[in-house]
């Protein structure tokens, strides 16, 4: 197969529009990837040069219960908020996409709080959150003192907190829930005519109409959501700093803390490689899982 | 006539759920502005009131202008990092996705696949490295990368894979026979792209420089790794080590902080309101 001269002269333009990108690639990502691989193996404190010690980090891992705690309460976190997260944007998604004349004020109101950075939001939480002069607890007053139950120990308790972290999270779906209504305003109305003529009832509508047309929307927001949700960091090291009793300590902590607190580069980069194959292992499940329950249509 | 009530009926139930969640989304935000105009004794008052009896502006000032906290030095570093990352992220995706997009070259969908397969790869994989590499530099060129915005900013310069990839879907969108007239015209490659495709692409440029702002000015990890005295520090970073260090946190003062770091991005939404959410919408339309 030859190349024609005007196949190589738009060879040479395609790459010069790519060579920021190309660059970039090589130096910031390509480049610190094989770095991290090396430094996995590697005992490595940045004032002196990596030394090679083959498997020790990972085998180190494997012996560390605070790494094995880390994992536990990122994969407890991700068990609560994923799912959560999932299900409250598509419902309010779902409301959103009835046509009401106020739809826009409601649309805004509900997407506000994921503009919020996530310090504000942080130090705001930990107010709200307070046991003992936090607002939640004092709404919750009346109710708690009528049980007479004390006010949950939102943040300042080992069992409480992860839960009350992924509660948290679902204040700001909004981005999520644009996604959705996006979704779900593609889908043809045909559709939902013809399923009514049929005599399907709402809710075989929803399960059997609008749930199988918009599953690669959820598939995408589900794909997005694996992805982040390993690298939750700002969050915990902002509200609770791990506690109580490293119960909010989360991977992506102790990953930190070994680089920059302890200096452990090696063995923190082992770490990371184990995030990245977890990454990689639960998104090829969902990707394995998706030709059951994803539908694309006319492919 | 039954379906026509039933009708009225789950629309009311909308609107009712509708309220109730909308309530729930404001409330926090509404807690954080009323306890920013608190003074100190009416914070802890029991049962807490909604408008306070005075308004303590104080709180803003002693936020913005006390002694342990760098607040106007903080918003002026941010600024800077998110403005160098907004410039250098839109205008070289919209290079680089302009190549996806529009010139035919073998291995490009191949180079496409890796840059999209890019935004799966976490973070700590490659800050331990970029750390390195930005000390290596250091030591090795004249300029100063660790304890310097470089980092943070710089290689918002190389475009980033999802802006390219949002940049790319709109791209393809526009007529190729715009570009074929211009060529015949004698147009460079270069000169459609700056003259033509880009003008044409304002909503979706805007999207990416929204979204590349609301990153960096929410950033937090990067700045703490790379920032290293008190007067570099970003917004987040700066109130963050403000927050943990004042045990018996001054609740009113943080809150007046939360409400200002918070005010740009609102005032920046209501500006661009469509643009944000029409943006988000197609961030969910794949291929």
């Amino acid at each position: 197969m030859t190349v024609t001269r005007g196949e190589f002269r738009n060879l040479l333009k395609g790459l010069a529009f790519l060579s920021p990108w190309l660059v970039g690639f090589a130096a910031f990502m390509f480049l610190p990837i094989v770095l991290s691989l090396y430094y996995s193996l590697c005992d490595y404190n940045l004032l002196q040069g990596p030394a090679f010690i083959g498997t020790r980090n990972y085998r180190g891992l494997l012996n560390d219960g605070v790494f094995w705690r880390s994992l536990r309460v990122t994969l407890l976190y991700a068990a609560i908020s994923v799912p959560m997260g999932l299900l409250v944007s598509l419902g309010v998604a779902l409301l959103l996409n009835v046509r009401l004349r106020a739809q826009p004020i409601f649309r805004t109101l509900i997407f506000l709080p994921s503009l919020v950075p996530t310090i504000a939001s942080a130090i705001l939480w930990k107010w709200m959150f307070n046991q003992r002069l936090g607002v939640i607890n004092r709404v919750l007053a009346p109710v708690l003192g009528w049980l007479h139950q004390p006010g949950p120990p939102w943040l300042d308790q080992s069992k409480w907190v992860v839960p009350s972290l992924a509660l948290m999270s679902v204040w700001s779906v909004g981005n999520t829930v644009i996604i959705y209504l996006a979704g779900l305003q593609d889908v043809p109305r045909e559709l939902y005519e013809a399923a009514e003529l049929d005599g399907a009832s709402p809710v075989q509508r929803l399960l059997n109409v609008t749930l199988p047309m918009i599953s690669p929307v959820i598939f995408f927001n589900l794909i997005m959501a694996i992805i982040g949700i390993l690298q939750v960091f700002d969050t915990p090291f902002m509200m609770t700093a791990g506690g109580p009793n490293r119960a909010s300590y989360f991977y992506t902590y102790y990953l930190y803390d070994n680089a920059f607190t302890y200096l452990k580069m090696g063995y923190a980069s082992a770490m990371a490689w184990i995030q990245l194959l977890l990454v990689l292992a639960l998104t090829g499940i969902a990707f394995w899982s998706s030709k059951r329950w994803v539908h694309y249509q006319g492919k | 006539m039954t379906g026509r009530r039933a009708n009225i009926l789950s629309r009311l139930a909308t609107y009712a759920a509708l309220i109730v969640i909308c309530a729930l989304a404001m409330f926090p935000l509404l807690w954080m502005i009323c306890t920013s105009l608190k003074p100190d004794w009416q914070i802890v008052q029991f049962p807490p009131r909604w408008i306070p009896e005075q308004l303590a502006w104080r709180n803003y000032k002693l936020a913005v202008s006390s002694e342990s906290t760098h607040f106007p030095l903080w918003t002026r570093n941010t600024l800077i990092i998110a403005i160098l990352a907004v410039i250098g992220t839109t205008f070289s995706s919209a290079v680089v996705a302009y190549g996806f997009a529009r010139i035919r070259f073998p291995g490009r969908s191949a180079l496409f696949t890796l840059m999209l397969s890019t935004m799966m790869i976490p973070f700590p994989v490659t800050m331990v490295p970029l750390f390195s590499i930005f000390v290596w530099l250091g030591k090795h060129t004249p300029i100063q990368w660790l304890g310097t915005t470089r980092p943070l900013w710089f290689p918002a310069w190389f475009g980033s894979a999802f802006s390219i990839f949002l940049l790319r879907q709109f791209f393809t969108t526009i007529p190729d026979e715009l570009s074929e007239a211009a060529r015949i015209d004698g147009c460079s490659e270069w000169g459609i792209f700056w003259r033509i495709i880009l003008p044409l692409s304002r909503p979706a440029l805007s999207v990416v420089a929204l979204f590349t702002f609301m990153w960096a000015w929410r950033d937090f990890l990067g700045p703490l790794i790379f920032l290293q005295r008190p007067t570099q520090y970003t917004l987040s970073l700066g109130l963050q080590t403000f927050q943990s260090q004042h045990g018996s946190t001054p609740w009113n003062q943080l809150m007046a902080a939360s409400v200002l770091v918070i005010l740009p991005v609102l005032v920046l939404f209501f500006i661009a309101q469509k643009t944000f959410i029409e943006g988000i919408a197609t961030t969910g339309m794949k291929g």
